[in-house]
């Protein structure tokens, strides 16, 4: 599915604030992974992201997905393959206009943007019934403007909108660390749903180790631009906040200092 | 511009006025077009584009020179509105391919452009009249001149409500909302930027080839200032258009708001130049006006929140302890 191979990335080169950010990176998905991605702050968690998303060129090695070399293509173009939802419930979303339209921007995800009309009435049926299942009260807020919505509404219409036109692969930035408990656990049950009703393969960063336990079929743990420890299956069902937390310290040499992920 | 001969009396007379207000309705409505494309850039794209300046001027110095070179008018007019794309692409080329900042890209290509439309003319001003070619706008027929402004501004406003309801056009629109999340859902932002910027100046163009032929001549100077008109013309048609529909401001009512916007600047200035203020100071009055009508929206949001009056209702609760 998603093939990384020995991926780099250097901000800054050659200056004082060089700092190299993804140091060989090697990962291979398989269809249907859903993969949650922990590490200290400046691990890598965002880069990597942001990388296979193409924010930018990496420096070296190569990203495939389902076999397609997509390393030279800028971000747009490989829109087409992945959905996306950021940190900064603003930055999913269109704020000065309406959910309906939002939805149908997503909804020509690696489409050519043409002169047809950019929302059928057919579409606004199916839509609504979407934002129905939703069950946050969107259905009968079509025509408002999205910047009208909360960080957590906003969230579950990115999640919908990344999940549209059925990506290849979703990559979740952090999604839920902007919104409040209650929400956040909304949002990642959608995010559990939506993975697993359309059979999706998605790498979710996050600070939270205990949602990195409770979701997904694998966990990666990155350090200073590397992946340091790879666990699916049978053994990452068993993990505990105390095992990631002791291969945490054992990694990096030093405590793990995050607030976020030891109240959690 | 409205002049008034002055009949040897200081007391402004109210008939002037409403001689003098039909031809500012023709000027306006053509401005209105002018408006339109700034509309596209400041507000939907998110890029104050200082191109205007040039392009207007282009539109109009190759609007005359095609006309006095026995071009039909119409054809002309295409001409102009072609250049005026070139223009746009020029900017969106120097933002986009070489990383220039927006508004610098623009007064680049303004300042390219006074050298050029200078090439263009051949000479600071050349005059075109409305004796020796048939000109389709002249400010010697004004209802007529009202009428076509008014034919010009409807067809454009009818084409940009299609254009930005489309997906081409739904895409330009994401791209000045949100850059990020438009580049994740496959929209090539750069491309959705030059396009935008060529729409708008091609309008831009257009609006200087009709007061090219409205006046009678072209200027070098004929577009100085023109984007602070064009964004007086956007504010003032936000401001009414809001203050009269409110919630039910939808697309189309805002373009139609904006023409009027422009509308509305010409009958003042031409009030203003009836209270027999001199012409010199039109600039300086042009800067006021547009800077009251974007203050209004400020200071009246600051109303209902505001420092002053937080603090003035929180002595109220504690009986008037000294502030801090």
């Amino acid at each position: 599915m998603l093939k990384l191979i020995n991926i780099k990335k250097t901000f800054n080169p050659g200056t004082i604030n060089e700092k190299r950010a993804l140091n060989g990176i090697n990962l291979t998905l398989n269809d249907g992974d859903f993969v949650t991605v922990i590490g200290g702050n400046g691990a890598g968690k965002s880069t990597l992201l942001n990388a296979i998303a193409g924010s930018w060129p990496i420096d070296d090695g190569s990203i495939l997905i389902d076999d397609i070399d997509v390393t030279g293509i800028p971000v747009y173009k490989r829109a087409k393959f992945i959905g996306r939802v950021f940190q900064d419930p603003m930055s999913g979303t269109a704020a000065t206009m309406q959910i309906d339209e939002n939805l149908a921007l997503a909804a020509r995800r690696g489409k050519r943007r043409t002169l047809r009309w950019g929302i059928t009435s057919k579409e606004k049926k199916e839509y609504k019934k979407m934002l129905c299942e939703l069950d946050l009260g969107l259905e009968n807020r079509m025509t408002s403007k999205v910047g009208l919505l909360s960080g957590g509404q906003r969230q579950a219409l990115t999640l919908l909108m990344a999940s549209l036109q059925r990506p290849k692969l979703l990559l979740l930035d952090e999604h839920t660390a902007a919104l409040d408990p209650k929400t956040a656990a909304k949002v990642l049950a959608l995010t559990d749903k939506i993975i697993k009703e359309h059979h999706l393969t998605a790498l979710m960063v996050t600070h939270n180790m205990k949602d990195a336990i409770a979701h997904g079929n694998r966990l990666i743990m990155m350090d200073k631009g590397q992946i340091v420890l790879d666990i699916s299956g049978k053994e990452k069902e068993k993990l505990t906040v105390e095992d990631l937390l002791a291969k945490f310290e054992e990694v990096s040499g030093v405590e793990f200092t995050s607030d976020k992920a030891l109240l959690a | 511009m409205c002049t008034f001969i002055s009949l040897g009396s200081s007391i402004p007379n109210i008939n002037q006025l409403f001689n003098a207000l039909p031809g500012n309705i023709a000027q306006g409505l053509i401005w209105g077009l002018l408006a339109l494309g700034v509309f596209i850039t400041f507000r939907l794209l998110d890029f104050p584009d200082m191109t205007v300046d040039g392009s207007f001027t282009t539109g109009a110095a190759v609007t005359v020179i095609a006309i006095l070179n026995d071009v039909p008018v119409p054809i002309a007019l295409v001409i102009a509105a072609i250049f005026g794309i070139i223009a746009g692409l020029i900017t969106g080329i120097l933002h986009t391919k070489f990383g220039i900042p927006a508004i610098l890209s623009g007064i680049l290509t303004q300042i390219a452009l006074w050298s050029i439309n200078l090439m263009i003319m051949g000479s600071a001003n050349v005059a075109l009249s409305v004796d020796n070619y048939s000109l389709i706008i002249s400010a010697r027929n004004i209802n007529s001149a009202i009428i076509i402004g008014l034919i010009f501004c409807t067809v454009i406003i009818s084409i940009l409500y299609w254009y930005f309801g489309t997906e081409q056009g739904s895409a330009i629109r994401a791209t000045g909302s949100n850059p990020t999340m438009s580049s994740a859902s496959s929209i090539n932002i750069n491309l959705m930027k030059i396009i935008a910027l060529c729409i708008s100046n091609a309008l831009v163009a257009l609006a200087g080839g009709l007061i090219a032929q409205y006046q009678g001549y072209v200027a070098i100077n004929m577009g100085q200032g023109a984007i602070v008109i064009g964004l007086a013309a956007v504010i003032i048609g936000e401001v009414i258009g809001n203050a009269i529909l409110g919630k039910k401001m939808n697309f189309i009512a805002r373009l139609f708001f904006i023409v009027l916007g422009a509308i509305i600047y010409y009958t003042v200035i031409c009030i203003v130049l009836w209270l027999k203020m001199p012409a010199d100071s039109l600039k300086l009055f042009t800067a006021i006006t547009v800077a009251i009508f974007l203050a209004v929206p400020y200071i009246k949001g600051n109303k209902t929140s505001s420092f002053k009056a937080a603090g003035k209702k929180s002595k109220l609760i504690h009986g008037g302890q000294k502030n801090a």
